[in-house]
């Protein structure tokens, strides 16, 4: 990635989305402001309960918890539908057999899965960490076969050509040729297993951004305190997000360029 | 002025002496390295019978450099597929030093046309790439030495994408050379270049070989590079593709590409292509 040194670059990544941020900040100040609303909180209203939130020592905790659930739902999405998308990519006869259930399964939304995952699981931890992986494990098995279909036939045959083994081929060459491919996948399922988590969390646990919101409005409606994690769960999904990108283009620069 | 240096542009060095290319038995004498015979290969599109290849002979013999030249799409890709093992040939076996080739074979090696290096690999790891069973200190030594041999160094740590085109390909050709294969396919390995690289990669090639003394099949749709590399010159047919004239190409190395000997070769390959002089 270039870094942004012209002028021009520079307006583009950072200015003039800072400025679209404030006249949206702006416009919610004069809307709340010219209403008179008693409900809705004002920016500033907002700014201090995030304040308030720190200062109570709850919205760092609540941050590492919920991160903590997305990361072992996706972790275990990960583990799962990775291999298993690989070997669909891979294995004709797999792809046929499998891919119709997870096609299937797919469009599912894990919101439907709630009452499900309480069955099985109870309440707390397990039924949400269950719903983020079942979130972020179709979008991986998809990207994860169709990355297998990205990777070249010259290399494959290169492989051949050297006597690599089965395994060799998959490690040294399928592996990291469909990782380009893969990294977009799991860049996209990271942001649902996100989305995921919030919801989830208002199912039954006591802690989590998710938490946060369904708390504040029951006891006492604190919609500054809703709308401040809501701006905290924006704030971390973005965060993700970019670091995803960064790990992506990491290696795609390396990978893609090379054609 | 170095050898090495000088053969960079083996065109334009024709005041240099000529012992680069060292005396080589004479070609008729040397022996059957590749036999192929009756080669046809019938692809199935549809309903219908595609004949890409149709009754091909081909003999290469041990040292030869030789070029296959023809129309594009004509089939000459599958032919190369099916000699490396890559391809079975719907009639017909090729045989290499007697034996059936029954599939692709590390002493064989295939230079693609392009994207053949890894991108996610080094220069230095993408020649090594077929030595993983050689020990660390052997594999460093074959890796310098190639390295060296294509003229790629203080570049062993770039990735491909960091490097030109023609010198991919040199890397691709030292990966193929680091394994000691005995025979080299090359698969239209210059057509993405631009005309000057491919001049000069072509130069390269004929110093490698030359101080690698590989058997080579070279396979190109561009005549002028048929008349500067082959010792023997095949050229073949619009699909479905047969084997039109095998033409003994007996001008001396280096060879002048302005010489009255090198244009009447060319025009004889033109000639047998069916194609006009005049445009």
């Amino acid at each position: 990635m270039k870094p942004a040194t012209s002028h021009r670059d520079r307006v583009t990544t950072f200015a003039a989305p800072a400025a679209v941020g404030a006249l949206l900040v702006a416009l919610w100040h004069v809307s709340v402001a010219y209403s008179g609303t008693r409900v809705f909180p004002s920016p500033a209203a907002v700014g201090a309960a995030v304040a308030e939130l720190l200062r109570k020592g709850l919205l760092i905790p609540y941050t590492f918890d919920s991160l903590g659930r997305v990361m072992a739902g996706y972790g275990a999405a990960i583990a799962a539908g990775v291999p298993l998308g690989l070997i669909m990519g891979w294995h004709v006869g797999a792809a046929s057999a499998l891919n119709p259930v997870i096609q299937l399964l797919r469009p599912i939304s894990p919101l439907a899965w709630m009452p499900v995952a309480v069955v099985l699981l109870g309440v707390g931890n397990a039924p949400a960490i269950l719903l983020i992986g079942l979130g972020a494990f179709f979008p991986i098995v998809v990207a994860a076969m169709n990355a297998v279909a990205s990777v070249r036939e010259v290399h494959l045959r290169v492989a051949r050509n050297f006597g690599l083994p089965p395994v060799k081929v998959l490690l040294h060459v399928m592996m990291p040729a469909s990782l380009p491919q893969l990294l977009v996948g799991l860049r996209l399922a990271l942001g649902i297993a996100w989305l995921v988590v919030v919801a989830a969390e208002m199912l039954a646990i006591d802690s989590g951004l998710g938490y946060l919101v369904v708390d504040s409005r029951n006891a006492g409606k604190r919609y500054d305190l809703v709308v401040a994690a809501m701006v905290s769960i924006g704030l971390i999904g973005f965060t993700l997000d970019i670091a995803m990108r960064f790990l992506a283009r990491a290696t795609a620069g390396r990978w893609s360029k090379a054609v | 002025m170095s050898r090495a240096s000088y053969a960079l542009f083996p065109a334009l060095s024709l005041v240099k002496p000529s012992d680069v290319i060292a005396e080589a038995p004479p070609a008729a004498e040397r022996r059957a390295k590749l036999l192929a015979r009756g080669i046809r290969k019938v692809f199935r599109r549809g309903r219908n019978d595609v004949h890409v290849l149709e009754e091909v002979d081909l003999d290469i013999r041990e040292g030869e450099f030789m070029v296959v030249v023809g129309p594009s799409g004509c089939g000459k890709t599958t032919l190369l597929n099916i000699i490396a093992g890559f391809e079975k040939p719907t009639t017909g076996e090729v045989r290499i030093d007697s034996g059936l080739v029954d599939g692709p074979d590390k002493r064989r090696i295939v230079v693609f046309q392009e994207h053949g290096v890894f991108p996610w690999l080094t220069v230095e790891a993408n020649i090594g790439f077929g030595l993983a069973d050689l020990s660390p200190d052997e594999r460093k030594s074959r890796i310098a030495h190639y390295v060296k041999l294509v003229g790629l160094e203080g570049f062993e740590h770039a990735y491909p994408h960091e490097v030109s085109g023609g010198m991919k390909q040199r890397v691709e050709m030292a990966r193929a050379l680091a394994v000691r294969p005995d025979m080299l396919f090359l698969d239209e390995p210059f057509g993405a270049l631009d005309f000057i690289t491919r001049h000069v990669m072509r130069g390269e090639l004929l110093r490698i070989w030359n101080a690698e003394k590989k058997t080579v099949l070279f396979i190109t749709h561009d005549i002028e590079e048929s008349v500067q590399l082959a010792d023997r010159i095949v050229v073949m047919t619009s699909r479905p593709a047969t084997i039109r004239c095998v033409i003994e190409n007996d001008l001396p190395r280096p060879r002048d590409l302005s010489s009255r000997r090198y244009l009447e070769m060319r025009d004889k390959v033109l000639r047998e292509l069916g194609l006009a002089k005049e445009v």
